[in-house]
């Protein structure tokens, strides 16, 4: 086989925000955000309502200008036709026409791509058996969001956009578009996802960035993110008093419900020594590490205090 | 050679020309499953001619050639202020507007395929009319006028296409079929296309040629004779000049 050279490096992240300001009338919307996305990778953007992730979203697709700060997407300026024909986007609402049929939305989608993946494929990837011939507007919502996760990839798009992709699919169906998300990052694809649902953060992203108030207030990868919030829950069934408890140095919290007690820590080690010790009838003892979703509470939580 | 070909190495094999015929296409077949916009718009000219041009004049030949054109200037115009008013505004407030600018969908596609779709209509509109006329109304035309007029009616949506995507991009999809009607009834009727202007007050014949449906009526009555006797060039320059100057302010209003 000969190489034939890629048309971006390798290495080279596939987009990129750097220090982007982007104001509405009164309200920063952006302030001053950067982050690349990478080839093989899903970067998943965290934030509450009004953080700034769909603004972000918004400037790489070059919907929105930014008042200042770069905006780079496969080396080209965002909305470029150049760089648009390498993405593939699932937006929240995409106010896609409700008597148009699913068969005719995937065959001009596909047509506005000079490679695109078989209509066989998109079918058998976003789920999409005997829903071709439905008019989209008589889909359950569930399917609606698979055809809209085929127009997305229909393209062969070597960066995907997603936005909030498995809202409204059962468990099944969002198992099933995660698997196939996998598929496409290991084939080199470069994903952007952003969800409200932290497991699924969790179980698809190797890198995170939590967005809060038009900042970056973290950005590395899942476990990088999840260790700056390096507490302990400890759970067991105990008779220890939890106002007692919550003095021991090196402890958050403490708190009952019914029998068994919770702890918030900061390292386990010491708080879990003393436990047994101090109660010998200690049982159920159970230790995890914060989860994104508590990391992700404290880190918005800190800047909340710095704002206070 | 590599079976691994980056896709941006192919531009030159993809044909946009595909996209611009499907984007029609898919339009043209949308439009006919919306009843509620093909069942006025198609029917209405229709019915009205019936009832106008063919039962209530009996015998008043003119009557029928007269309402032939005005009819088929009163489709052209709700093909295109509907087809462009109603759809635009409402598929702007969905966010079909905004998802179709992230797709790579070459430029000009979606109004292209607006505009496609509007002038089928109105030739669609007066085909029927032609058909109703040429039977129930005895009319006969020679081939020449036919075809003349039928091109004036289809070419004649496009300033109200214009005018329509210039609504569609002020007001919202539930407003829009209301503002719509406002515009085109009181048109249709202060330019002449249900009676002919000197059956009415002189104060209406006078104001007739602000309104683009007045030009419009005019040229197509032109084919058939029965104008009021302005200059063909007049009412095309107005006409040309209408659809440059809502399409313009309709591009800023989208670009905004």
């Amino acid at each position: 086989m000969t190489s034939q050279p890629l048309p971006t490096p390798a290495t080279a992240p596939l987009a990129r925000l750097h220090g982007v300001r982007k104001a509405y009338r009164t309200l920063t919307a952006l302030d001053g955000v950067g982050f690349s996305i990478r080839r093989g990778e899903v970067l998943s953007v965290l934030g509450a309502n009004g953080a700034g992730k769909s603004t972000s979203i918004a400037v790489l697709l070059g919907l929105v200008a930014a008042d200042a700060g770069e905006a780079e997407v496969l080396g080209l300026a965002p909305g470029e036709i150049a760089a648009r024909r390498r993405i593939g986007v699932m937006l929240q609402s995409a106010g896609i026409p409700e008597n148009a049929k699913v068969a005719e939305l995937l065959d001009l989608t596909r047509s506005y791509y000079p490679n695109p993946r078989s209509v066989a494929d998109c079918v058998a990837m976003a789920g999409l058996d005997g829903l071709m011939d439905r008019r989209y507007g008589r889909l359950s919502g569930g399917q609606q969001r698979r055809v809209q996760f085929a127009l997305a990839i229909c393209g062969n798009p070597e960066l995907l956009f997603l936005d909030e992709p498995t809202t409204g699919l059962d468990i099944d169906a969002r198992q099933r578009m995660w698997a196939t998300i996998r598929e496409l990052v290991a084939a080199g694809t470069g994903v952007l996802l952003t969800t409200h649902y932290l497991e699924e953060a969790e179980a698809l992203a190797d890198r995170v960035v939590v967005l809060d108030r038009g900042r970056v207030v973290a950005d590395g990868g899942m476990d990088e993110v999840r260790a700056r919030v390096s507490q302990r829950r400890i759970r067991c069934l105990s008779a220890l008093d939890v106002a007692r408890v919550g003095t021991w140095p090196g402890v958050r919290a403490a708190s009952r419900d019914g029998a068994r007690i919770e702890v918030v820590a900061d390292a386990a080690e010491d708080v879990v020594r003393r436990l047994l010790a101090e109660d010998p009838a200690l049982t159920e003892l159970d230790i995890r590490r914060a989860g994104l979703a508590d990391a992700f509470l404290e880190l918005t939580r800190d800047t909340d205090r710095e704002a206070a | 050679m590599n079976a691994m070909i980056a896709p941006d190495s192919l531009p030159a094999a993809h044909a946009p020309l595909r996209s611009y015929a499907l984007e029609a296409w898919y339009e043209w077949r949308r439009l006919l499953r919306t009843p509620s916009y093909v069942i006025p718009t198609l029917l209405f000219p229709a019915l009205f001619y019936v009832l106008f041009g063919v039962l209530l004049n009996k015998g008043k030949g003119d009557a029928a050639h007269y309402l032939l054109a005005t009819y088929g200037v009163f489709g052209a115009m709700g093909a295109g202020l509907f087809g462009f008013g109603v759809t635009v505004a409402m598929e702007r407030e969905q966010g079909l507007l905004t998802y179709k600018r992230a797709l790579p969908m070459p430029p000009g596609a979606y109004l292209a395929a607006k505009m496609v779709t509007a002038v089928l209509f109105a030739s669609a509109i007066f085909a029927l009319l032609a058909v109703l006329a040429a039977t129930l109304g005895g009319v006969s035309l020679p081939a020449a006028q036919w075809a003349l007029l039928a091109l004036v009616c289809a070419l004649g949506v496009l300033p109200f296409c214009a005018i329509g995507l210039f609504i569609g991009t002020l007001v919202g999809g539930q407003g829009a079929p209301a503002v719509v009607n406002m515009l085109f009834l009181p048109m249709a009727f202060l330019s002449g296309l249900w009676l002919p202007l000197k059956l009415l007050p002189s104060w209406i014949a006078g104001m007739a040629p602000v309104w683009p449906a007045y030009h419009h009526a005019q040229i197509a009555l032109k084919v058939i004779g029965l104008d009021g006797g302005g200059l063909l060039a007049v009412h095309i320059g107005v006409l040309v000049g209408i659809t440059v100057l809502f399409a313009a302010l309709a591009r800023r209003r989208l670009a905004g």
